[in-house]
């Protein structure tokens, strides 16, 4: 099914985080909005919610932690325990440098790839960007346009009014 | 005059446009190779063909093909691979610690420094491994199953450490890199005009739209990855040091070397990133984004870490004698005055001596000046590590195994050979990546940049008539 968009373009990231105060406050559903940079403020007034990745990492660290722990006692306390330089088969400040690393690598490993996944990021040659020009210097909001409901003209000049220095119209073919 | 501090300087000369800043970076990218560009891959290319003839060598011939001996039996081998971690420090100290100390001048430079710290660790891996004699049986540092022919590893050997911290040091600070780059690649796709190009870096931007949801989700990626990274630098040189300092050799048991090395390793590193970005930035033109605040307020952080590290030298000396350990004594003794006292005063010289230069705000901001004492720091501390080494090692308990140190050519072909390699990723990196971050110099051009970009008349009629209204007002939110 092909959807339309009411695209919105910016060149000022301030006049934006305004624009999509009162676009919201008019009671207009904003789809996206996409920037060459991240814009501070823009969570607030788009009521995008705190990531969770942080917990992701805190998780994914602590598994970390365990498995080294448990691969070193195990190792060398229980399946082949061997004495060396006279101490103990579990000498657990030894074990804490490699501990340490698989607690950052795991937390690091886990967060990004969780990243990619929610984030649908993959190598693909098909990119679909509404207009080229936000991975440069130009600010895009994109709305949904549903047809029939939607009063194109009026968004329009919503959209214009609120410093938008163009709007267009795109197809996406999904 | 639009920055945020009337103190601070600007950040971004020449009253740049976002465009601009996606123009000037790009442009090395798209453009056909410059003359320079060609030369310099081809003096880097000649180091390569050094690299692989020499770890031919040691491969075919073995380890006797280096001027080790029974009792240096660590020489130019570990040298270097520390001097090369050394230098990696600085990439992730700029990219990491910074971001957490919310340093906006880090920007234009992060780029530059997680690739040279990713090279860096490439080269320094290299020494590790082709020690081993049988580089192809490399993977029986990993913890296999005993079955598999030997017993488990052993968990309390600082060596075995080291392949924990190097692996994880390098593939973190490669993800950290490579999620910056993302965005970036985006920028280069959608401007990119030939086939390759366009596929390429389509992949590369791993379909990367920049949609508001994806930035928030990728600024909390980067503090998550800054404050990972930020221990993980320090445990690194603080585990390398573990190699000398869990011995029992006089001048390597000592409990200063974590910090005295995790100190030395970002001296070395904003060295190495001074001598990298003073070519970059002239090379590639980039004199607007790279500027002389970016170079003084490195080299405020090279006096800072010279110093520590000259405190150091004088600490262990003086430990030495108050520890009353006569073969401590010793080895101290013998540094500075034994048969490679050049090697130790050179190590003074350079280290302790020539950053102190920096206190004036003229040399400081030279160029010319910052460049040289960069390439003395990179010397001296190459010589820091040879001394701590070769001078602990070559006059042991036992005199009569006492012995002198002499590198063969194929030491010297291997250690010369991965600075070819290091310049010809580095090169490649610089031609085909964007060396300066993009997003992140359009991120604080509002509030660092010398003259206040162009606004629209849109803009202008929003903000009603002061144009100062639109400066700041998002930082405010930081």
């Amino acid at each position: 099914m092909n959807k339309k968009f009411v695209l919105g373009i910016y060149d000022d990231e301030d006049v934006l985080l305004e624009a999509i105060e009162n676009v919201r406050a008019a009671g207009t559903k904003i789809y996206d909005v996409f920037t060459p940079f991240p814009v501070h403020g823009m969570d607030d007034v788009l009521g995008i919610k705190r990531s969770r990745l942080p917990i992701v990492a805190f998780f994914c660290g602590l598994f970390g932690t365990s498995f080294a722990l448990w691969m070193q006692i195990w190792m060398l306390g229980f399946d082949w325990p061997m004495i060396i330089g006279g101490k103990p088969h579990i000498a657990i400040p030894s074990f804490i440098p490699v501990t340490f690393e698989l607690t950052v690598l795991c937390a690091a490993f886990g967060m990004v790839i969780t990243f990619f996944i929610v984030q649908r990021l993959k190598p693909s040659l098909k990119v679909n960007v509404f207009d080229k020009r936000s991975t440069d210097d130009k600010f895009v909001m994109a709305i949904e346009v549903n047809e029939g409901v939607t009063d194109v003209n009026a968004l329009n000049n919503l959209l214009r009014s609120n410093g938008a220095i163009e709007v267009n119209e795109k197809e996406v073919i999904k | 005059m639009q920055h945020v501090s009337p103190i601070r300087e600007p950040l971004v000369t020449g009253g740049k446009t976002y465009h601009d800043i996606t123009e000037d970076v790009c442009r090395q990218v798209e453009a056909k190779p410059n003359v320079r560009w060609a030369a310099a891959f081809a003096v880097s290319l000649v180091g390569l063909a050094i690299f692989f003839y020499s770890v031919y060598r040691t491969l075919w011939y073995g380890i006797g093909e280096w001027g080790l001996n029974k009792t240096v039996g660590w020489a130019w081998d570990i040298t270097n691979f520390v001097w090369w971690v050394g230098i990696g420090h600085a990439g992730t100290l700029i990219s990491a610690i910074l971001l957490l100390f919310r340093q906006k001048w880090r920007t234009s430079i992060n780029r530059a420094a997680e690739a040279m710290t990713i090279f860096a660790v490439i080269c320094a891996a290299m020494f590790p491994v082709l020690h081993m004699g049988r580089p192809w049986l490399a993977y029986w540092v990993l913890p296999l199953p005993n079955t598999f022919g030997s017993l488990w590893v052993n968990f309390n050997s600082p060596l075995l450490w080291d392949v924990f911290a190097i692996s994880t040091y390098f593939s973190v600070s490669l993800v950290f890199w490579y999620i910056g780059l993302i965005p970036d690649f985006a920028t280069i796709r959608d401007r990119a005009t030939g086939p390759i190009a366009k596929r390429a870096y389509a992949l590369l931007s791993m379909g990367w739209t920049g949609s508001a949801k994806a930035w928030s989700r990728y600024e909390t990626v980067s503090l998550i990855l800054a404050g990972l990274a930020t221990p993980l630098v320090l445990s690194v040189h603080t585990i390398v040091s573990f190699d000398f300092a869990t011995s029992v050799i006089p001048g390597w048991h000592t409990t200063i070397f974590p910090p005295y090395f995790v100190a030395g390793a970002i001296f070395s590193g904003f060295a190495m990133v001074l001598t990298l970005m003073i070519i970059t930035r002239k090379v590639f033109k980039l004199e607007d984004y790279i500027t002389l605040e970016h170079v003084e307020s490195m080299n405020k952080v090279i006096i800072l870490t010279g110093s520590i590290v000259g405190i150091a030298y004088t600490t262990e000396f003086f430990i030495a004698w108050y520890s009353g350990v006569e073969y401590e004594q010793y080895a101290f003794i013998n540094r500075a005055f034994g048969p490679y006292w050049w090697a130790y005063w050179s190590m003074m010289t350079c280290n302790v001596i020539t950053p102190q230069l920096f206190w004036i705000r003229k040399i400081r901001r030279s160029l010319t000046a910052t460049f040289i004492i960069s390439i003395f720091v990179n010397i001296g501390m190459w010589f820091e590590r040879f001394v701590i080494i070769v001078t602990s090692l070559h006059r042991d308990y036992l005199p009569s195994s006492w012995a002198m140190f002499s590198p063969t050519i194929i030491d010297i072909g291997v250690y010369v050979g991965t600075i070819g390699l290091f310049f010809t990723l580095f090169l490649l990196f610089a031609k085909f990546f964007p060396v300066v971050n993009m997003a992140e110099v359009k991120h604080i051009l509002k509030s660092s940049s010398e003259v206040k970009h162009h606004h629209s008349s849109h803009a202008k009629s929003m903000h009603g008539t002061s144009s100062e209204s639109n400066t700041n007002t998002h930082h405010s939110n930081e």
